[in-house]
């Protein structure tokens, strides 16, 4: 399955340390960009321009009663945020950063980012239902119908992007963005896929399993101290996760004009498009559980399959 | 005054309608006049129901609504030669939208007999008001579907507005809670469906309840609404409230009437002197005096600004609620700019209990002219910013059109007042209906929408804002010279030079500042367009330096009785929306 295994595993700490310090630093960074957008200040006390804030509400966290609901299921709800962010971490493995920075260049790797992004949802889905917390079982109901619906075409939107690369290697759908960034071919798929990867890493305008004006905190209103901690930072890392895919999958990966490295390239990129998410945040409102059911049936299935089809139609006709 | 023309034609009503009701229940009404010109009826309990049910759909101009509901204890009053012999009083205050009049009827009961049939079928509305009397002075509506207490807890003995019932917790034992009555109170807490006529399960489905509330993030305070859903979607709900009830009616009566002031800023806390406003003209009222015209500019000039600071933080929460997260903080920094020059003029900024009986507390400071206008040039090109960033936003739109509707009919029902009656196409407003403060010689246009759901009642109260800014740029522009308070004894203690001639002078000023003014045995309404509707105080005075009875009826109340009605059948973040927009303000429901 996987066939670079050699040297490369040495990066395992690394992307690892980096992923999750990525999460904390983007926590900060998040919310000193939407104090930025919404005229105020955001955390600037702790450390240089408050970056150590993290650092301190981890420490807060983790310092913190460490409580299970005693009307809830003991072990589900310990192992439900453990799961979340080791599905999101195990996403990583397949991610290539740079030109030859992969951990494992695997020739399903698609796949498994899509699996391993699935499997998060049984996580939120047994938080919810371990609470024994009415809003924390909707919040789980919720994200169920949510995942589901947005899982099949956050495949389908891809799709596309694989037909054109002829492999399900991230490196290789890289490889075949030297000269043209699928940004272009695939426009549609891009809409598709955020918006899908949107409603998967449950963010505001589409974060209603724990749409906060309503479910208070929806599926993890029960957790609180490291617990709580996983789950914020699974879903940090969802929203890195899903804007290095967007990267990698759209914008030419580390492709740049030559006088930076490849990392580099692919940083500046990210940044640019995390920066999109967090702009979105401050924004859009939310619409509603059944009008984002709709959007996802109606509109955007149908348009995923259209493109689906276009695209194989034109690779075809072009061979 | 205008005064004195309302009286006028509300005389000449009051003749006509005493007119119809005799000609058809062939009986006479004990007629009462109150300095406020609204007529007051006595009826018998008996006829009651009949007689509101005429007055509501059987006559020319019937009394679409029932605006306010409450009683009075007797018993202790001294001053009521003109009326009937009573040791409670229920009173029912009409209004008739379609022939601009009001009209309250009396029914006097003793202590022995409190009963009275309920009409809450005829109106509504009268539903929570029932309860209400029921709870503070423990008059029995019979045929009530749930008369249970409201805003005290259920466990609470005694009635708190009767005159027996102490005002100040140094008259009580000091109060302790045990485990086991912390317990009882719990439980009697719990929501029970059954009582409330709500099956558990139905067909082929169990149904959830749902506490919402009183601690959630999006019920604006201490409220509570407990759903019996669907999956998602609401098959009924019962909103609970009462937990942020402080009895602002009871210290009413144990204020002098200038010290009560500063209470009233905190009924509506975001309305700020747009509480003092009903309060201060119904006892100028009572003493007859004439306010001077710089006062009353002024007063309208305050009560704009209010008006715009509360319908910003509706805007902005309305915004939040629906999901969009960044518009409350740009009105929260324009409200910022509004309180800073507030604070520049009365000192205070959210409760600056500044209206003073007879005018205002101080002058206009230096500088003030700037300010205000400054403001006024600044605030247009914001709000139309707004209008891109929320208003025109098709998500919100998606979320706000056609949720929570209801009609002109059905609003007045359910007595909804002031800008959520407006968004239904209705165009009544205070300011323009019935002038008071010299609105009449302002020009604003009164902003209606045709549908009445979330959406327009937050469109009416963006226009509303822009219109208060026209208001407040023409108050700035020809604010008229003079004295800022009145020259009344009842209100401006005498002056340096005289009290150091006279020692009856010198007594006057002492008892004014110690005691306070003392007013004339009388009763009187008042009624303002005040920042969520109507809000009215009826106080009586039995010739004392306190209110013998000060009733304050707030839009607020109302408004969240509504929300089972227009709520049913949608899904939990429908009812977000919904409660977003009827723009309440727990302590105006509580008092």
């Amino acid at each position: 399955m996987f066939e670079s295994i050699n040297w490369s595993y040495i990066l395992i700490l690394p992307v690892i340390m980096g992923a999750l310090g990525g999460a904390l630093v983007l926590v900060w960074w998040e919310r000193r960009a939407l104090g930025f957008f919404q005229d105020r200040l955001g955390p600037n006390r702790v450390g240089w321009f408050g970056i150590l804030q993290s650092v301190a509400d981890a420490i807060k966290l983790i310092t913190k009663d460490d409580w299970v609901p005693p009307f809830g299921d003991r072990v589900l709800f310990v192992l439900s945020p453990i799961f979340v962010a080791g599905a999101m971490l195990m996403a990583f493995v397949v991610l290539p950063l740079g030109p030859g920075l992969i951990i494992a260049d695997s020739n399903i790797a698609i796949l498994w980012v899509l699996a391993m992004s699935s499997l998060a949802v049984y996580g939120v889905l047994l938080a919810g239902l371990a609470s024994n917390n009415k809003y924390s079982l909707l919040g789980g109901l919720r994200s169920a119908a949510q995942m589901v619906t947005y899982e099949v075409f956050i495949g389908l939107s891809l799709l596309g992007v694989v037909i054109l690369t002829g492999s399900f290697s991230l490196k290789d759908v890289v490889d075949a963005q030297k000269d043209l960034w699928f940004c272009v071919p695939q426009c549609v798929g891009l809409v598709i896929f955020v918006i899908a990867g949107l409603a998967e890493s449950h963010r505001l305008p589409f974060d209603l399993p724990e749409a906060e004006h309503e479910l208070t905190a929806g599926f993890h209103t029960e957790y609180s101290g490291m617990k709580f901690a996983l789950i914020m930072a699974a879903e940090y890392l969802s929203l890195i996760l899903i804007s290095a895919l967007i990267v990698i999958l759209f914008f030419g990966g580390w492709h740049g004009f030559g006088f930076l490295p490849g990392v580099v390239w692919f940083g500046l990129k990210f940044l640019l498009v995390i920066n999109f998410f967090i702009l979105l945040r401050a924004a859009i409102p939310r619409p509603r559980y059944d009008q984002l059911m709709s959007l996802g049936w109606k509109i955007l299935l149908p348009l995923s399959l259209l493109n689906l089809l276009i695209t194989g139609a034109l690779v075809l006709w072009m061979q | 005054m205008t005064n004195t023309a309302t009286a006028s034609v509300d005389g000449g009503h009051a003749f006509d309608v005493s007119t119809a009701l005799r000609n058809r229940f062939d009986q006479e009404y004990v007629y009462q006049e109150t300095v406020d010109g609204i007529p007051n009826l006595w009826v018998e309990p008996k006829h009651l129901c009949e007689v509101l049910r005429f007055l509501k759909n059987d006559i020319e101009n019937p009394y679409e609504l029932l605006f306010d509901l409450s009683a009075i204890d007797e018993r202790f009053r001294e001053h009521r030669a003109d009326q009937p012999d009573s040791e409670f009083t229920v009173f029912y205050h009409l209004i008739s939208v379609s022939g601009d009049c009001d009209l309250r009827l009396k029914v006097a009961l003793s202590d022995q007999h409190l009963h009275v049939p309920t009409v809450e079928h005829i109106y509504p509305v009268a539903n929570w008001y029932e309860r209400e009397a029921y709870d503070m002075f423990g008059i029995q509506f019979d045929g009530h579907p749930n008369l249970r207490r409201i805003l005290t807890p259920p466990l609470w003995e005694g009635y708190p507005l009767r005159k027996e019932h102490p005002a100040r917790a140094t008259e009580m034992d000091p109060f302790s809670m045990s485990d086991k009555f912390q317990d009882a109170q719990q439980e009697a807490l719990k929501f029970v469906p059954e009582e409330w006529g709500m099956k558990r399960s139905a067909k082929h489905t169990d149904f959830m309840f749902l506490n919402l509330g009183p601690n959630h993030p999006s019920v604006h305070g201490v409220f509570r609404v407990a759903l019996q859903l669907d999956g998602e979607v609401i098959v009924q709900a019962v909103p609970d409230i009462g937990y942020h009830h402080r009895g602002q009616e009871k210290m009413a009566e144990r204020q002098s009437w200038h010290t009560y002031i500063p209470y009233t800023d905190r009924i509506d806390y975001l309305g700020g002197v747009m509480n003092n406003f009903p309060y201060v003209l119904n006892l100028e009222k009572m003493t007859g005096i004439d306010v001077p015209p710089r006062a009353q500019v002024i007063r309208v000039m305050l009560s704009e600004m209010f008006r715009i600071a509360s319908h910003l933080l509706f805007y902005g929460t309305f915004a939040q609620d629906v999901g969009q997260m960044s518009p409350v903080f740009y009105m929260f920094a324009d409200r910022e700019r509004l309180f800073s020059i507030i604070e520049a003029i009365t000192g205070g900024r959210m409760h600056p209990s500044w209206f003073r009986i007879g005018g205002v507390c101080q002058d206009l400071p230096d500088g003030w002219y700037e300010m205000v206008t400054d403001y006024c040039d600044y605030m247009p090109a914001r709000m139309d910013h707004y209008d891109k960033m929320v208003m025109e936003n098709k998500i919100l739109q998606r979320r706000t059109k056609g949720i929570g509707a209801y009609s002109t009919a059905e609003g007045l029902d359910w007595g909804i007042t002031g800008p959520s009656l407006r968004a239904t196409g209705h165009t009544w407003d205070l300011r323009k209906q019935r002038p008071y403060s010299s609105y009449e010689q302002f020009e604003f246009d009164i902003p209606t929408a045709d549908n009445g759901d979330c959406f327009d009642r937050c469109l009416v109260r963006v226009e509303e804002i822009r219109q208060s800014l026209r208001i407040i740029r023409q108050c700035a522009e020809n604010m008229p010279s003079g004295p800022y308070k009145a020259e009344h004894r009842a209100t401006t203690p005498p002056s340096k030079e005289r009290t150091m001639e006279h020692i009856e002078t010198l007594i006057h000023h002492f008892l004014n500042v110690s005691w306070g003014p003392v007013v004339p045995p009388c009763e009187s309404a008042t009624l303002v367009e005040a920042t969520k509707g109507w809000m009215s105080f009826y106080s009586i005075s039995d010739g004392g330096t306190m209110a013998y009875r000060s009733r304050v009826r707030t839009p607020s109340f109302p408004a969240l009785q509504q929300i089972p009605f227009i709520s049913n059948g949608f899904m939990v973040a429908d009812l977000i929306a919904i409660i977003a927009s009827i723009d309440f303000v727990m302590a105006d429901v509580d008092r």
